[in-house]
């Protein structure tokens, strides 16, 4: 379990790292936490001929609130957003779902960015960014862009990232004072791949609504007629819930469609009992 | 100073290293020259090898480098067994994914892997085997083309019992499934191997748990002399059986070393574990109790098989499992009619070798789950059946059906004891009340009894080459007054380095801490067959005993002289020889007088000196047979298949405790371990026999957010058989929680006619059933 061959760059600025990738072409990985990547090329899984790690740049570092949003840099470690590094409502919402991705040790390291990057279906960014409708900040060589979150991911381990562009930062919207947030995950331990995933944004205040399924297999997904319901305060019963998922799904097993519909539903039971 | 011999719960010696990162594991060592191995492993389940290609460049061997290596054979006598042959590298095909093809060599083990990669290997594919039904079919593909089939070996003990099964009112039949496991110690194996010229010397250091047993394969494997081999096992993470054979990946480092006259390392990797090491536990079988309407089982019929995988193993071979299971399958129950049946299949997976218990869990699986079948049938509770059952303390000493001598110990009061700690009034009562997350609350239990200090008697009639006889240990008094313990055992988890030095001070009256432990090192310490089998502290508790008084036998003339009394005259305690009036002589005044001053002895002491061996074997050697009672509460997520354990009892006694602390820490890492095998180990093959659980993020071990808080109820019952009543414990643990688990799920679910017989108990398998009794209910409905 040793990586094959590689060659090492650390990049010195946003610029050259951005540069290196369009260089290098799709045989360049670009290494931030290093949390998934690292085991890949351990098991000679991934095996690009060059890593750009941009682990040290500024320009992809802190936290910053502006106007109905807060800017979170792409090298925030799931750790500190687990710590308390976004402030208010929204803060606690992130560092719930942060205080759930593998162990401490892999949070330490790991980086939201990173996540988003992988766009691993099991994972947790992803879904919970779905439904907090999050922006994704991308520098390319032709500059910057940004993506809804939805428009983001496009299946399992791809997004609408190009191979020489870096995610920057992610734009989550600030949650009014009646938002509530439901999240239920289920997986075998606590560090394990997640097998279910509902995640669900409810402000009765401003009847936001959305519902989100994740660990689908590929990338998570809204689940609009659901959301729909509740944004008129309506709780849907468990077999409408599966109706809803089965499509979303595709085709899944009478087990996976069981386990995703108690995890969709016991978040939506999470955001309307606290009512 | 305080009482710290046996009984006395002092802090581990050996922890002061450990807890610094201090410890040394054979990857900690350096040699220059050095020579790190990757090995190219088969990717297919079952294919002819065809040709190899090596690349221009680099260190690679083949099995055409290695034809004076013979293969791997390991003898026992049985009838219907057959050894296999296993190559140290494969020659004319593979037999499972990961079986070692070539060896690569280079100065990393980065560049071993590169190395490996050149190599190119042409297979012609053949169809896999993989569970028992297929291997038995008539036409199946055979494994070993020079057999008949693909049965290792069949072992049974027959008995009339068909009469009474059919004369008896109550009859329950399950079938049981454990699945193969990976031991998943922290450190896998390791070896490097080198030629010392000045010794004359092939110098192994190994984690291995039997040195001594492990220099005789090299001897055979490397047509060496035994006394040209030294094997060194220096500290081990973790053992739990996995390094007690001897591997072919073993043999073909100490082949290359001797070959490049080079140090050479191999250290195995999660993913070679995961994959080549995926290699315990996969026993299955069908129970067909029969019992009296009160559910006392009047006749017992077994009928299991063992996936043992492609290759029979050394020493103990793969017919080992069966052998372990027949004889304690009635386990702690008064069982006069008895009938097992067993098959030893060899298919297309990793050799099966023993693990923390060997087949006994697998055994007491089949058990408990059929007592609580038993009662299910009966209409009583669990532990009604059990009680009318177990063998009572008044039985003692209990000659089982199988031929074993259970030698002390009260099972009721066993089962009395963890019921009562578990509160099972109060959990029936929540059980019957709606809970507002919708979990069913469920109380399992498992009990055992088990075949410690497995000595001679045991052994003896199966010819492995492997038999443990008289265990020896070497005392010696040091110049400066301390005392040196050596034993041929090695010590990796056990605490061995604290509890053997314990038995030092209750014979001397020395302090633990001026008693060090040599051992894992066939250069510096007696022979012994090692560490396996919860054997260590019943044998070299009772060898290190007899030294320490031998060694007391020599020093007691020499105090009598310092102290101008006679030797009968002489005792130890604190650390001192005591004589009358209050005289008492240091250690450290003997030592100088018999090493640096002897001038001042009078004459005719011993020449012999103050450096002896001696030995033990129990009178009667059968055993000391620990027991025990887990009760668990499980709360079951009908939703997800999940499983949250509550509540978990241990009663657990080994007879006398040399150091309770360490007994509940073995206790404890069981029945972690067991938990593993009730909920989540698995490992996972396709249809074409490629492993599936290669990584531990699909491998899944329980950490500490899966182990509930273990209560511990200890008694002690000494043997009456053995030195100090001591019992073994080491394996014990891992026994009962599968059964305790599964009878706890299958009780929290019986609502939903959910009776679970496969373990581990993952949520799919717990969430299909629900669903497969609910059809099963909608069937059945008008």
């Amino acid at each position: 379990m040793k990586p094959a061959p590689f060659t090492y760059h650390r990049a010195a600025s946003l610029e050259q790292a951005v540069a290196l990738l369009a260089q290098g072409g799709g045989d360049t990985a670009v290494l931030s936490g290093g949390q998934s990547l690292g085991p890949m090329m351990n098991l000679r899984a991934a095996r690009p001929s060059q890593l750009v790690d941009i682990g040290r740049l500024e320009a992809l570092r802190g936290i910053s609130v502006a106007e109905g949003h807060v800017r979170i840099g792409a090298l925030s470690t799931h750790a500190a957003i687990e710590d308390g590094a976004v402030s208010g409502p929204l803060g606690r919402v992130l560092a719930r779902v942060a205080a759930g991705i593998a162990y401490r040790a892999v949070r330490n390291a790991g980086t939201i960015g990173g996540s988003l990057a992988h766009a691993d279906p099991a994972a947790d960014w992803p879904a919970a960014l779905l439904a907090l409708d999050a922006r994704i900040h991308l520098r390319g060589p032709g500059g910057d862009r940004a993506v809804a979150i939805d428009a983001f991911l496009a299946g399992a381990f791809e997004t609408a990232k190009a191979a020489d562009e870096v995610i920057v930062a992610v734009d989550v919207p600030a949650l009014g004072p009646t938002a509530r947030f439901g999240y239920v995950k289920f997986c075998r331990k606590p560090g394990e791949f997640a097998e279910a995933l509902g995640a669900v944004l409810y402000d009765p205040g401003s009847a936001q609504a959305r519902v989100v399924v994740g660990a689908t297999g590929s990338r998570a997904r809204r689940l609009p007629a659901a959301e729909a319901g509740l944004a008129a305060g309506l709780s849907p019963a468990a077999a409408d819930i599966a109706a809803l998922l089965a499509p979303v799904l595709g085709n899944p097993s009478a087990l996976v469609l069981k386990r995703q519909t108690a995890a969709v539903h016991r978040a939506l039971q999470e955001v309307l009992t606290d009512a | 100073m305080s009482h710290k011999g046996i009984g006395a719960s002092i802090p581990r010696k050996e922890d002061e290293r450990f807890l610094k990162g201090r410890g040394e594991y054979v990857g900690d060592l350096f040699r220059p020259g050095l020579l790190e191995v990757a090995f190219v492993r088969s990717p297919h389940a079952h294919a002819r090898i065809l040709g190899i290609t090596r690349p221009i460049k680099g260190i690679v061997y083949t099995a055409a480098d290695l034809a004076a290596v013979p293969p791997i054979r390991a003898q026992i006598n049985l009838p219907g067994y057959r050894a296999t042959e296993q190559p140290i590298l494969a020659d004319r095909k593979v037999l499972f994914v990961g079986q070692s093809v070539a060896m690569c060599l280079a100065k990393s083990r980065a560049l071993a892997e590169d190395l490996s990669e050149e190599v190119g290997v042409d297979y012609e594919e053949l169809p896999p085997v993989l569970d028992v039904a297929d291997a038995l079919r008539p036409d199946a593909p055979r494994l070993h083309e020079d057999r008949p089939d693909n049965l290792l070996s069949v072992l049974n003990a027959e008995a009339p019992i068909d009469a009474i099964a059919a004369a008896a009112p109550v009859h329950v039949t399950r079938h049981y499934t454990n699945a193969r496991q990976a031991m998943a110690p922290l450190e896998g194996r390791a070896i490097l191997a080198e030629w010392n010229d000045r010794a004359d010397q092939l110098v192994v250091h190994v984690g291995h748990q039997n040195p001594h047993v492990f220099r005789a394969a090299l001897a055979i494997a490397l047509n060496l002399e035994e006394r040209r081999i030294r094997i060194i096992a220096p500290d081990i993470g973790g053992g739990f059986g996995y390094k007690a054979p001897a591997y072919p990946e073993e043999i073909a480092v100490c082949w290359a070393a001797m070959k490049l006259h080079r140090p050479v390392r191999w250290i195995e990797d999660r993913f070679e574990h995961l994959t080549a090491g995926a290699s315990a536990r996969e026993i299955s079988g069908t129970v067909h109790a029969h019992a009296d309407a009160e559910g006392r089982i009047l006749a017992l019929d077994v009928d299991f098989a063992v996936n043992i995988g492609a290759y029979s193993f050394w020493p103990h071979t793969g017919a080992f499992e069966a052998v372990q299971a027949i004889g304690i399958i009635p386990g702690p129950y008064r069982i006069r009619h008895y009938r097992a049946r067993s098959k030893t299949v060899l298919t297309n997976k990793p050799p099966q070798t023993p693990y923390r218990a060997v087949a006994r869990p697998a055994a007491c699986f089949m058990m408990e789950l059929t007592i609580d079948a038993v009662a299910r049938a009966v209409g009583k509770e669990p532990h009604e059946v059990r009680a009318l059952n177990l063998v009572s303390a008044a039985e003692m000493p209990y000659a089982s059906i199988t031929g074993k001598l259970y030698d002390s110990g009260d099972y009721p009061a066993s089962l009395r004891s963890a019921l009562s700690a578990i509160d099972l009034p109060a959990w029936r009562l929540k059980q019957a009340a709606p809970r507002a997350d919708g979990r069913a609350i469920g109380v399992g239990i498992a009990m055992y009894t088990e075949h410690t200090g497995i000595s001679t008697n045991t052994f003896g009639t199966m010819g492995i080459a492997l038999m443990p006889g008289y265990e020896q240990a070497n005392a010696r008094l040091t110049p400066d007054g301390d005392i040196e313990v050596a034993m041929g055992v090695q010590n990796h988890g056990q605490g061995m380095e604290t509890t053997m030095a314990q038995v030092a001070s209750e014979v001397l009256g020395i302090d633990p801490g001026r008693v060090r432990l040599l051992h894992g090192d066939t250069g510096l310490t007696p022979y012994s067959t090692g560490t396996y089998a919860s054997r260590a502290m019943v044998m070299n508790g009772g060898a290190v005993a007899a030294a320490c008084e031998r060694l007391a036998e020599r020093m007691r003339p020499l105090a009598a002289h310092l102290m101008q009394c006679a030797a009968h005259e002489v005792g130890f305690s604190g650390g001192r020889a005591t004589g009358p009036g209050g005289a008492t002589v240091g250690f450290g005044e003997i030592g100088r007088l018999w090493y640096k001053t002897p001038n001042e002895l009078p004459p005719g002491v011993d020449p012999a000196g103050l450096d002896v061996t001696a030995g033990y074997r129990p009178e009667d050697d059968r055993g000391a047979f620990s027991y025990s009672t887990h009760v668990a509460v499980v709360a079951v997520d009908r939703d997800f298949g999940s499983v949250e354990i509550l509540d978990y009892v241990v009663a657990d006694d080994c007879g006398t405790r040399v150091n309770p602390m360490i007994v509940d820490g073995q206790v404890l890492g069981g029945t972690a371990q067991g938990i593993g095998t009730a909920l989540y180990e698995e490992c996972l093959f396709d249809a074409s026999g490629q492993p599936k659980s290669v990584t531990l993020a699909d491998y899944i071990l329980p950490g500490p957010t899966e182990i509930p808080a273990i209560r511990l109820l200890p008694t002690e019952t000494p043997s009456p058989k053995t030195r100090f009543g001591i019992k073994g414990v080491g394996e014990g643990g891992a026994i009962a929680p599968a059964p305790a688990l599964l009878n706890a799920i299958n009780d929290a679910l019986r609502a939903d006619g959910v009776e679970l017989g496969a373990a581990p108990a993952t949520p799919d398998r717990i969430l299909a059933a629900i669903e497969i009794a609910r059809g099963a209910r909608a069937g059945a409905a008008p």
